[in-house]
């Protein structure tokens, strides 16, 4: 049966899998800029909301001599959707960060805020600015395409394989993706914090290094 | 055969005062002498399924718990493993510390912490390695001091800030642990 070379290729291209998932991983630009950030302070304390990764926490430990805090958000997510609490999620990241205003050098939200609604952004988003310190940078990815209502919901767990690249691996979620965030909705959620990065990448991922302005000084 | 036990018999007489403890534990069997004391440095002692201890643990040798403890475990220069049945509500300070069962409390390792698959640890651990691995479960936070001149140069200097930065005492995982139970 005579093929067409047009079709050999069509075909080989559905069968392509749609995302690597184990490959060596997908490149970032922000993790570096966002280490280098941090690598000037003595003693740093890092506050990473996603799940636990031990190459990550090895990682960061040895090339930022860190502190590091794990508070996975994405359990929370899934706990208030199991119980059909999704409504109190809001208030909950209210009380959510034990932690001391101005405590913290460096948060890493990843892509946390995809999976939240306004309010529980919002909410999340004053949270982190209170613990972030003066000079603090926070780093999180948004997406920028509509989530396809098909799909399985899945987080991502990112795991760091050098400064340059992560791993990109998707784990069960009780809850999808919500819609995209615009860059003004990204930067009004952050206030006061300054957008130092931002990078959209091939991959239709927007990562957004920020940093928390200085105390003013006050005049003697 | 008979030519090879006679060459064992002589052989184990002289290898068990200096031979190692899996040695010494072979030939006590066989000779009739009084049982050659079989611990070196190296022994490790198990804590049972069903032990369960309350109050401060003390060793200078390597410790398996299968049990439950709740208190306080110093093991400084020994290897602490938690197997698959342990339940730890403690602080920890060991020289390893391998956690296959649950630790709900603070970690202090002088050389390393690991948290096997299965394993589960709620609380902040302080040591220059940590291993987590896939599967494992961990909450709180994690202080590696840096390795390298900076760091011998001053190795008092890192965890101060560290825990001043760090919450105050009831701002522990286990603190959390407890509120998030109680929400």
């Amino acid at each position: 049966m005579p093929v067409a070379f047009s079709d050999l290729f069509t075909r080989r291209r559905k069968e392509e899998p749609p995302e690597v998932v184990d490959g060596p991983g997908q490149p970032t630009k922000a993790l570096d800029r966002f280490l280098a950030g941090l690598s000037g302070r003595t003693a740093p304390v890092l506050l990473d909301l996603g799940p636990v990764v031990g190459s990550n926490v090895t990682f960061f430990g040895q090339e930022v001599g860190c502190k590091i805090l794990v508070e996975d958000l994405s359990k929370d997510i899934d706990r208030h959707v199991t119980e059909g609490k999704l409504d109190d999620l809001p208030r909950f990241f209210d009380t959510r960060f034990p932690q001391e205003s101005e405590t913290i050098d460096g948060i890493l939200c990843w892509d946390i805020f995809d999976f939240l609604d306004k309010a529980a952004g919002e909410r999340l988003a004053r949270q982190l600015k209170r613990v972030l310190r003066p000079e603090g940078m926070l780093l999180a990815f948004f997406a920028t395409a509509e989530p396809r209502p098909a799909t399985k919901p899945t987080y991502t767990k990112h795991v760091v394989v050098d400064r340059g690249r992560l791993q990109h691996k998707p784990y069960t979620a009780a809850r999808a993706k919500q819609r995209p965030l615009l860059n003004r909705d990204i930067q009004r959620l952050f206030e006061p914090l300054r957008i130092t990065e931002n990078f959209l990448l091939k991959t239709n991922l927007r990562e957004v290094l920020f940093r928390k302005p200085p105390k003013p000084q006050a005049d003697a | 055969m008979w030519k090879r036990d006679e060459s064992v018999k002589p052989a184990s007489g002289t290898v068990t005062p200096t031979g190692p403890a899996v040695q010494s534990q072979q030939s006590s069997s066989s000779a009739s002498q009084p049982e050659p004391r079989p611990q070196t440095g190296r022994d490790v002692v198990n804590i049972g399924k069903s032990v369960v201890i309350k109050g401060e643990l003390n060793g200078s040798e390597d410790l398996t718990i299968e049990g439950q403890v709740e208190g306080k475990i110093e093991l400084k220069d020994h290897v602490l493993t938690i197997g698959p049945n342990g339940k730890i509500k403690a602080q920890v300070f060991a020289k390893a510390l391998i956690v296959l069962g649950e630790v709900h409390g603070n970690v202090n390792a002088t050389d390393k912490v690991e948290i096997r698959d299965g394993g589960s640890v709620d609380g902040d651990i302080v040591a220059p390695r940590v291993a987590i691995a896939d599967g494992a479960h961990f909450r709180g936070s994690v202080d590696m001091q840096r390795k390298g001149p900076e760091a011998a140069a001053k190795p008092q200097a890192q965890p101060r800030p560290a825990a001043q930065a760090a919450p105050a005492a009831p701002q522990t995982p286990a603190a959390q642990v407890a509120q998030s139970a109680s929400r």
